[in-house]
């Protein structure tokens, strides 16, 4: 299989992918770190809140990850899952494209509790569920390869898989925000942060239709 | 939509201050008794413009009576946080609350010279949703555009507390009330806040009886306007700790926070001590464990005055009190402007050192007694009330007017509308322009001024200026 969207170093790249895409969006908090670091004046504040964010947003990977673990051990039914997982993802990204609200409720975290924030801006905003498809994509490139076995062992075996996609993809993202961060904190300067601020919005939305879509066309 | 954030949205105070320069300036024009719809003027005040000087535009609103005071923006540069979620608002709606009507008018300023009314929000629908009256403050942050009320419901506004409402910041719909625990809170009048730290403060001045009519003596006299200033956990919408100021000290107004939120500290301008007619300022600051303080740092005595020369209401004290009616800060939190309406002069203030301010130049104009002309001959009116301050701070504007019955009480008959302007020194200090004069439209009164891209008593940051 030479097609980039089914192999394993594939999907591997697009959860690499999707993390520094992530990282670099500062609707998912970059700048917040650079304001921890100003207000009081140390860098290690930076860091601080950079480890918050990355918690909230592996956290908010499992939530939606390990859910769809439990449901890989349906083999038989394997392909509609993969099939709802990418209509949902798609069915996000429609929303998004339409609505382009924030949800105000997101305003009522306080400053002080970034991971907290972190977590529902990344359920909020889908960036969670856009890793969805190419979990399960990872799942099924898996699963072919070991024929048929004990449900609890691919269970195991695809907690571990969650994981190991959470990690990555979260390390990708905070390493991105992280080096977008340090940089404005150290060298560019607030200004930068204004200027290299782009509505992705819409981009983000194509992002979910997207995957989904691709989701879609690996399944059936 | 922008595909960038707004070019007037500012991460810091100190890069709002390195921003352009404003060319033009919004001034609301009252109808005093009522005879003509209120209005927005567009003024140029760009000195290298053959308009300078000039009203190039007005909006006059459909409705008579509204009576404008207080207004702001849709969006500011607090739309900067990621906290927020709307990066890309523009600013581009003036928010223009009438107090005597609560009736609001969403006026799209996107092209000043062409500004018109985007969106009404009648009185019943403000009364409906939020159980408040009378809108007066408006700023934008986190949850939208926050609203602060004079009054609450019922007729004459003193059925349940004034407070805070909360509007969308696009569609300008109102939400609904932003307290969930407003403790002993039950007057209202400014509010401001501090929004990485998270917290608000909010001021007093009356209830509606007290005000509407002209000012009510005895009430003043028997200590019963706003004395007290409430600070607020400001997402969770509790009032956590409220500080009396003291019941002499009548009528708490402006709250000015530090523009750099890594400042923790701010002031608020008191109109009268009723034990001796001083206006005065005090300065209240945040310590490490949250908890709040306050203390009086400028007062401002009044000046003798032959009886004769006095309007009723104080012809019995044979003094002019300075009435303190406004305050404005600075961008780089350097200097205070204190209004003193009474005695018709504008003073200055280096707060360098907020715990000890020393007056670093004063402007007179106008004045109860006084009456002082401007440099072009020409006479002030009233005193000198709402102070705008441009972000760069070398420049100072401000309007005469009070509140219309409050205006005849202290300075009876129609004396017409100013907005004057003075220079600051490199060092401070400050200078009429003799060049600068408004004409108005006649029959009218000004109050607040807003300046094209916002000015020192709008915008809230979310990083601190180093």
């Amino acid at each position: 299989m030479g097609d980039l969207t089914t192999t394993t170093a594939g999907l591997w790249l697009a959860v690499v992918l999707s993390g520094l895409y992530h990282g670099i969006n500062p609707g998912m908090g970059w700048p917040l770190a650079v304001s921890a670091a100003m207000m009081e004046r140390r860098t290690s504040a930076l860091w601080a809140a950079l480890a918050a964010l990355a918690a909230g947003h592996f956290v908010a990977m499992l939530a939606i990850l390990l859910p769809f673990t439990a449901m890989t051990t349906l083999i038989e039914w394997q392909r509609e899952i993969r099939i709802a997982a990418s209509l949902l993802v798609i069915g996000m990204g429609l929303y998004i494209a339409v609505t382009r609200r924030h949800p105000r409720f997101l305003a009522r975290v306080p400053p002080s509790r970034l991971a907290l924030w972190s977590f529902l801006v990344a359920l909020a905003h889908g960036a969670a569920l856009m890793i969805l498809p190419i979990y399960l994509g990872l799942c099924s490139v898996e699963e072919s390869d070991a024929g048929h076995r004990a449900a609890a062992e691919i269970m195991g075996e695809n907690v571990r898989l969650a994981l190991a996609v959470s990690v990555i993809h979260t390390l990708a993202m905070i390493g991105a925000g992280a080096a977008l961060a340090y940089a404005v904190f150290r060298w560019l300067g607030l200004r930068f942060l204004s200027r290299s601020w782009f509505d992705l919005e819409l981009v983000w939305a194509f992002s979910l239709l997207l995957v989904g879509g691709i989701g879609l066309w690996a399944a059936i | 939509m922008n595909l960038r954030p707004d070019p007037t949205f500012y991460p810091s105070p100190k890069l709002a201050m390195e921003g352009p320069v404003e060319k033009l300036a919004f001034t609301l024009m009252l109808s005093p008794d009522f005879s003509q719809p209120d209005g927005l003027a567009v003024v140029n005040v760009d000195p290298s413009s053959d308009d300078y000087c000039k009203i190039v535009h007005t909006v006059i609103m459909p409705e008579k009576g509204d009576e404008f005071h207080h207004f702001g923006w849709n969006a500011c540069s607090s739309s900067l946080s990621p906290l927020t979620g709307h990066a890309f608002l523009e600013r581009r709606y003036l928010i223009i609350p009438g107090i005597r009507s609560s009736r609001i008018y969403v006026v799209d300023v996107k092209e000043p010279l062409n500004a018109k009314i985007h969106k009404i929000i009648e009185p019943e629908e403000v009364f409906a949703k939020t159980g408040y009256s009378r809108p007066h403050t408006i700023h934008c942050g986190p949850e939208g555009i926050y609203v602060s009320t004079l009054g609450g419901g019922g007729p004459d506004g003193t059925d349940g507390p004034p407070g805070i409402f909360i509007m969308d910041c696009e569609t300008f719909d109102i939400i609904g009330r932003y307290e969930i625990e407003r403790g002993v809170q039950d007057k209202h009048y400014d509010f401001w806040w501090n929004l990485p730290r998270d917290y608000m403060v909010s001021s007093e001045w009356a209830l509606p009886p007290q005000f509407e009519n002209g000012l009510v003596p005895e009430d003043l006299l028997s200590n019963k306007y706003g004395h007290r200033i409430h600070f607020w956990n400001l997402r969770n919408r509790t009032n956590i700790q409220t500080i009396d100021l003291g019941e002499n000290h009548q009528m708490a107004l402006e709250i000015r926070p530090a523009h750099d939120p890594v400042k923790q500290h701010g002031f608020c301008g008191v109109v009268v001590d009723t034990t001796n007619l001083q206006g005065a300022v005090f300065t209240w600051w945040r310590n490490e464990d949250g908890s709040f303080e306050a203390r009086k740092t400028i007062t401002i005595d009044p000046q003798p005055a032959d009886p004769d020369d006095l309007p009723d209401l104080l012809k019995g004290f044979s003094a002019v009190p300075p009435l303190v009616t406004d305050i404005d800060l600075s961008m780089d939190d350097r200097f205070l402007y204190v209004s003193c309406w009474g005695t018709g002069e504008m003073h200055q203030y280096d707060v360098s050192d907020p715990m000890n301010p020393k007056l670093a130049g004063k402007v007179e104009i106008g004045g109860i007694v006084k009456k002082t002309k401007h440099p072009n001959g020409k006479d002030f009116g009233y005193g000198p009330q709402m102070v705008e301050i441009s972000r760069d701070g070398k420049r100072v504007y401000w309007t005469n007017s009070l509140y219309s019955t409050w205006d005849d009480q202290f300075y009876p008959g129609d004396r017409g509308a100013a907005m004057v302007k003075a220079d600051v020194g490199e060092d401070g200090g400050l200078a009429l322009d003799p060049k600068f004069w408004i004409d108005f439209p006649k029959g009218y009164r000004t109050h607040q001024i807003r300046l094209e891209g916002g000015d020192c008593s709008t915008d809230s940051f979310c990083y601190p200026s180093v």
